[in-house]
């Protein structure tokens, strides 16, 4: 009888986390096996076609906002990790309350709506007299960033021993020295995955580059904004499904990737 | 002494920035809010909120997030403590996908649903094909909260789910060996267990999707105004600043409130989702 039950319960759950996959990955998929339709209809297929991948290899325009969004993303995840692995190091070894106003702060942009924080970042920039542009996108992604990276690194560098690392220096390591040999590898995984998270989040960022970037410039997703506000082109379907790619392989490697032994 | 102080001048390149890019713009939200175009001091932008259009747009802003982060709640529960009964790991590959969403760019998300639900979208199709009259799906209440709920439901499972692993299978055990039924657990044990997660889980719905606009821009259509919405045009289309500032403070007296409720229910960040 509790067989029958748990059985019961068993593929009731099945069912349950089969239709809330279905409801994640059903638009997702939608767009996919659209890319790859030659009608342009949404409901009609016309065969298989590589049409429109290749509209958007010829477009300038999304090639353009392309070339900005890696090479924003790019640089805004290494800044930020730079200035928050320097800013994690003092933190690490401060006292209780600077640590916590500090935490503090960092906290502001993860909570805050992302729509104040492009709107407070967009008058900051108008009141300093930066035009905006590339320029100030990649200010406000680092600044969106460092938290993440900061979040990353901080439970790393909590379980290093300092013991190790004053053993370095007491044999005649120089603190900087010592630092890269001893403590460093120790929280490299937090380094690498606070870069990757900052890499995405960046990847990700409407709102605020809506309010950051000018009239000059695109990313991907303020090109895609203004184009779906005019009607979807499926060249925009080809698009999301190499973005959904592209991510997708960022994440399995970052989460799965094989991991050298242990650190106890 | 000396060492220690050198150690805290890394952390000035942050410290200078967090000044420069965190702290001082939201100064000026506020000097913003509080003044008018010729500078000097005023109430009338935090007060234009009382005025129909306004008030009408921040209560149905209000009203849909509202909805969503329940629906969000009952739905990712559920699905949280199935997750974690399974005995799956926090790195395990079934987890994963169901977190996956969380990391594709929102706007992509938010198109997809377009693509289903516009007049001569995928659903109407389908509902043709099974000669059933067609369905106005787009430009509703419904259609915003269903993009809030589908946007923002991996933020809702992944902090539920890490504060559910961390209940230990003993007290569950315990609670059943005492006699308790499934209700019973549920209640007195699953869940006061779980309120960070809750909470947190709560708030990464409701904020993002009370200050929305791409949302209600994309699936809503153009009649229907969150104060997101509002907010945007009043900064984007040469509107009126001060006034856009004068409601972004508005709004963020529920930003505070919800990151006090964290501050009070989520003491050791233990629902956090990263």
């Amino acid at each position: 009888m509790s067989r029958l039950k748990s059985i019961f319960q068993q593929t009731w759950q099945n069912l349950y986390l089969a239709a809330i996959l279905i409801f994640l990955y059903a638009p997702i998929a939608t767009m996919m096996v659209l890319s790859f339709n030659s009608s342009k209809s949404r409901t009609q297929w016309g065969g298989f076609s590589l049409q429109w991948y290749r509209d958007m290899f010829a477009s300038r325009n999304i090639m353009a906002a392309l070339q900005n969004t890696l090479l924003i993303a790019f640089l805004s995840a290494l800044i930020a990790t730079v200035i928050g692995l320097a800013a994690c190091i003092a933190i690490n070894s401060m006292r209780t309350v600077p640590k916590a106003v500090i935490m503090g702060i960092t906290n502001i942009p993860m909570l805050n709506a992302d729509i104040v924080t492009g709107i407070s970042l967009m008058l900051a920039f108008i009141a300093f007299g930066i035009s905006l542009g590339f320029k100030t996108v990649l200010i406000a992604h680092i600044t969106f960033n460092i938290p993440y990276v900061i979040l990353s690194i901080m439970p790393k560098l909590k379980q290093t021993s300092r013991a190790t690392y004053e053993a370095a220096m007491d044999l005649g390591a120089g603190p900087i020295y010592a630092f890269f040999k001893i403590v460093f590898p120790d929280i490299l995984p937090g380094v690498l995955s606070g870069f990757l998270l900052a890499f995405t989040m960046s990847l990700d960022d409407f709102i605020i580059t809506h309010f950051t970037r000018g009239a000059g410039i695109n990313t991907l997703s303020t090109l895609i904004y203004s184009e779906v506000r005019r009607g979807i082109r499926p060249s925009m379907y080809a698009l999301s499904t190499m973005i959904f790619l592209i991510v997708l392989s960022l994440l399995i490697i970052s989460n799965f990737a094989p991991k050298k032994k242990e650190q106890i | 002494m000396n060492k220690l102080l050198r150690k805290n001048l890394l952390a000035g390149p942050y410290l200078f920035w967090s000044l420069g890019f965190i702290l001082i713009p939201l100064l000026l939200i506020v000097y913003y809010g509080f003044t008018d175009r010729e500078g000097s001091f005023t109430l009338s932008n935090i007060l234009s909120i009382m005025t129909p259009e306004h008030r009408k747009s921040l209560w149905l802003a209000l009203e849909l997030s509202f909805v969503s982060t329940v629906i969000c709640l009952v739905l990712a529960y559920p699905l949280a403590m199935v997750l974690r009964n399974r005995g799956m790991g926090r790195g395990s590959f079934i987890v994963f996908i169901f977190i996956l969403p969380m990391w594709m760019n929102f706007l992509l998300r938010t198109m997809a649903w377009q693509t289903l639900l516009e007049k001569n979208g995928v659903i109407n199709g389908l509902l043709a094909a099974l000669r059933l009259p067609p369905q106005g799906l787009i430009n509703t209440s419904g259609a915003i909260i269903l993009g809030m709920v589908y946007n923002f439901l991996p933020f809702m499972v992944l902090p539920i789910y890490n504060v559910l692993c961390k209940i230990d299978d003993d007290t569950i055990n315990a609670a059943r060996d005492l006699g308790a039924n499934f209700m019973q657990t549920l209640f007195l044990v699953w869940l006061p267990l779980s309120i960070p997660g809750i909470i947190s889980g709560i708030t990464m719905v409701f904020v993002p999707a009370l200050t929305t606009f791409v949302i209600s821009n994309l699936l809503g259509g153009s009649k229907i105004l969150l104060i997101g919405n509002v907010i945007e045009q009043e900064f984007t289309r040469g509107g009126n600043w001060h006034l856009g500032a004068g409601l972004s403070l508005v709004l963020m007296i529920f930003i505070l409130i919800s990151m006090a409720l964290i501050a009070k229910y989520d003491k050791n960040g233990e629902g956090s989702a990263f």
